[in-house]
């Protein structure tokens, strides 16, 4: 139900619903308020200076124009990758955060985080890295190569990917208002009732808002991909001669269709329970708090394999280049995604065997769990006979590959051992199965991410990273990795449960000492991350390189770095798996002339428009401003139609155009290649 | 929604997968009859008492129920093998299997759960009262 408003005139209940001065942490008299004003002036300081160097170098058109309303899906891909660094660097200070908490807080000490605050940043931890880092790094690469990979011009739904992005920013920025209006919520990061139902205050409604406008995003994405890959390859890019991470973009995409409205409509569920009064998930008048569990896990065990395929693409990309051969048995792999993907949907129950389905179902889902460890053994398999007997450069981007091959095998190991269900007694909510999928989910994801970034980052900006910064970023964080996880293992074999802010046994102290110093590493890493950033872009003259600087093997190679708008003057035609490796074998050269008229989709404001309206709308909800909710709600329903009545959504890049754009930047592609 | 037209060379298309599909009259009046005589049938059993048994009764016009939306999907949807190179095929078939696991794994777990774990539930009402200790005093 409803919470009371406050006592004031009615009219200020009308105009700011809940909110009051109250609201605003930061203005409390306490430790929690004093952390909370500290981060707010610093937020304020950056971005105040950030608005201001923008308004200096007169960039506001540029960004709006060339950026926030294009429908490029290289531009979106590598604004996504800007959202998701921003949002690890959030995410990662929560983890901090807890990990200095936690090596402090014990016996007398009460560490500097009152429990009510220490339940926020876990919760907010774990959304943040699955939804705005995770999926929003991963959105942001299937973006940015999948359409190069198939040699086309953009995605199917041009328009519907700068919506879905601005959808996913709106909720981001909803997550970061929480830190500074109201709070956040304390259930954790899947938000079980009873204590996602019984929270007062607007905590857990911006995490159910929040949460709704990314999946909107995230939902449009994947159909927007399916139809894309199905639809618009090149001429003759038949299925099996697919790269393997078009391969895994289509079954992310897939699982994205097919999950995400089971997310967005347990979620509603979970909205109408705390809105209108209605008892889906309370034990009374015939719900069950099971079902929310059993239905949130039905979208959140697939959602781990929609974060992990496309990075196993990625590495399927990055070590035939690297080893200087094709991958080994293409069709194993293809066929072992496709097996990941059906058997995602098989293996949700091993989240809560403890919560008594009985032995019959949970040696069920037991053996389902250890029979999708197979196609995911196949894999390592393919990668490992790709390396072996090849001509392995040790460039970084295979340096993370084989820091991923280590660490995520031993996460699926541990991942193996919880799926035995009488272990899992055991082990169920221990900080074992923190360190457990923090290894799959950083050994894997992270690790991913990391080693796409280094291999595309010379195609989108046509010089390469430096390497130094690049190889210090991969040992600090593998070396951080295990610093901060192994004690964690150890610690949940001793018994030691998750989201605990204050502990009695000193004896382990130790271990979480040794567990904060990892997270400084880690710490170490991002820093090193963001000087390898910074470096690159301050010698990009000497660091830049043509079309194919690495001996590429798929179609992104073949055209030049950084790709023009119309990534493709001619539509390359496809006779081989590993098309652009081919194509330099027989001898092809770029066509030098003859070049059409290129049509191609054009800029537009809706989507920021709609995606701040529905910004507006989820806060007007999440405070009880009711006329903000239905005057924002309204106006995205009337903008989408007209927006559908614009019939001049395309323009045309006329041939001479695209003459002087191909003999201006290719010229460095065709050096590339034959360098 | 500013789908790019295939028509263009800005966007290259598989031609395989054009080939559209247009319901003929006779099509589309086989489904009628068919859906009609299926919808008939469940009505006179129920209303002539055709079928004592009950739960017989409800599993016949389930069964017939489940041949109607076939019904339904070939007539009127047009799903065929070939329809976009069977690419709506597989969609469909992708899609009813997740349904069938989603809602039929859900029911055997909830009520698994719902048996062992709720005190509130009528299964384990019954077995509280039938099996009250006061009223069992254990043999000596």
């Amino acid at each position: 139900m409803l919470e009371a408003m406050p006592h004031r005139a009615a009219i200020w209940n009308f105009l700011f619903g809940r909110l009051t001065l109250d609201s605003l942490p930061f203005l409390a008299n306490n430790a929690e308020g004093r952390i909370l004003l500290v981060t707010l002036a610093v937020v304020v300081i950056i971005g105040v200076a950030i608005l201001a160097a923008i308004t200096k170098a007169r960039k506001w058109g540029y960004l709006w124009h060339e950026w926030f309303t294009s429908v490029d899906h290289k531009k979106l891909g590598i604004m996504y990758m800007i959202l998701g660094t921003v949002m690890l660097l959030r995410g990662f200070s929560d983890a901090i955060m807890m990990r200095a908490q936690q090596a402090y807080a014990f016996g007398p000490h009460m560490g500097y985080l009152p429990p009510q605050h220490y339940d926020q940043i876990f919760s907010a931890h774990g959304a943040i890295m699955i939804f705005f880092v995770g999926m929003t790094y991963i959105v942001g690469l299937m973006n940015y190569i999948m359409p190069l990979q198939i040699g086309s011009r953009d995605v199917a739904f041009p328009y519907l990917n700068n919506l879905s992005f601005w959808f996913t920013f709106g909720g981001a920025i909803l997550f970061m208002v929480s830190l500074f209006l109201g709070d956040f919520s304390m259930a954790g990061w899947l938000g079980y009732p009873p204590v996602s139902e019984l929270q007062q205050g607007p905590g857990v409604d911006y995490y159910i808002w929040g949460l709704q406008l990314s999946g909107v995003g995230t939902l449009l994405t994947g159909i927007n991909f399916v139809v894309t890959i199905l639809k618009m390859r090149a001429p003759g890019m038949t299925l099996m001669k697919m790269p393997v991470f078009t391969w895994t973009t289509l079954a992310t995409s897939g699982l994205i269709i097919a999950t995400f409205p089971v997310l967005t409509a347990t979620l509603f569920l979970l909205g109408l329970d705390r809105y209108v009064g209605t008892h889906f998930f309370t034990d009374g008048f015939g719900g069950n708090l099971m079902m929310y569990i059993n239905l949130i896990w039905i979208w959140g065990h697939p959602e781990v394999y929609i974060l992990i395929l496309p990075l196993f693409g990625v590495f399927s990309e990055i070590v035939p280049t690297f080893s200087g051969k094709p991958l080994f048995a293409y069709s194993s792999m293809v066929y072992a995604t496709i097996a990941i993907m059906i058997l995602s949907y098989l293996v949700w129950l091993h989240h809560f065997f403890t919560m008594g389905s009985g032995a019959d179902v949970n040696s069920f889902f037991s053996l389902t769990t250890m029979m999708i460890a197979i196609p995911t053994g196949v894999k390592i398999f393919n990668w490992l006979f790709t390396m072996y007997r090849g001509r392995v450069r040790y460039t970084v981007p295979m340096l993370w590959a084989m820091g991923f091959l280590f660490t995520f095998t031993i996460g699926g190991m541990t991942g193996v051992m919880l799926s035995v269900t009488p272990a899992d007694f055991l082990l169920h909510n221990s900080l074992f199965l923190i360190a457990h999928f923090h290894n799959v989910i950083i050994g894997g994801v992270v690790f991913g991410v990391f080693a796409a970034v280094n291999f595309w980052f010379p195609k989108a900006f046509g010089f390469k990273l430096d390497e130094f910064w690049g190889k210090a970023t991969f040992w600090f964080w593998l070396v951080g990795f295990w610093v901060a996880f192994g004690p964690l293992y150890v610690l949940g074999l001793m018994g030691v449960t998750r989201r605990l802010s204050h502990f009695d046994d000193p004896s382990l102290q130790p271990y979480f000492i040794v567990a904060a110093f990892g997270a400084f590493l880690i710490a170490l890493g991002i820093l090193s991350f963001i000087i390898q950033i910074y470096v690159s872009i301050r010698q990009r003259k000497e660091y830049a390189v043509g079309g194919d600087p690495w001996d590429g093997r798929t179609l992104e190679w073949s055209t030049s770095s950084p790709p023009p708008e119309y990534n493709y003057a001619f539509i390359p035609v496809v006779h081989h798996r590993d098309a652009w490796a081919a194509m330099k074998k027989f001898g092809f050269t770029r066509p030098r002339g003859g070049y059409n008229d290129i049509h191609m989709p054009k800029n537009t404001p809706t989507g920021v428009v709609i995606g701040a309206l529905a910004f507006a709308c989820a806060f007007g909800l999440v405070w009880y401003i009711w006329w903000l909710a239905a005057l924002s709600l309204l106006g995205v329903i009337v903008v989408s139609i007209v927006h559908s009545f614009d019939y001049h959504q395309h323009h045309h890049i006329h041939a001479d155009e695209v003459r002087r754009s191909e003999s201006g930047s290719n010229q460095a592609a065709a050096q590339g290649a034959s360098a | 929604m500013s789908q790019l037209s295939s028509s263009g060379h800005a966007m290259p298309d598989n031609h395989d997968a054009m080939h559209e599909h247009q319901g003929s009259l006779r099509g589309y009046l086989t489904g009628f009859v068919l859906a009609a005589i299926l919808t008939v049938i469940p009505f006179w059993l129920v209303m002539g008492h055709v079928i004592a048994n009950k739960p017989l009764l409800i599993l016949v016009i389930l069964a017939l129920a489940i041949v109607q939306i076939f019904v339904h999907i070939v007539y009127f949807l047009h799903l065929d093998t070939r329809s976009e190179a069977g690419w709506n095929m597989m969609a469909f078939i992708f899609t009813a299997v997740l349904v069938i696991i989603v809602l039929g794994a859900s029911i055997w777990v909830m009520y698994n759960e719902n048996v062992n774990m709720m005190p509130m539930s009528p299964q384990y009402q019954q077995h509280s009262i039938g099996h009250q200790p006061a009223s069992n005093p254990p043999t000596r």
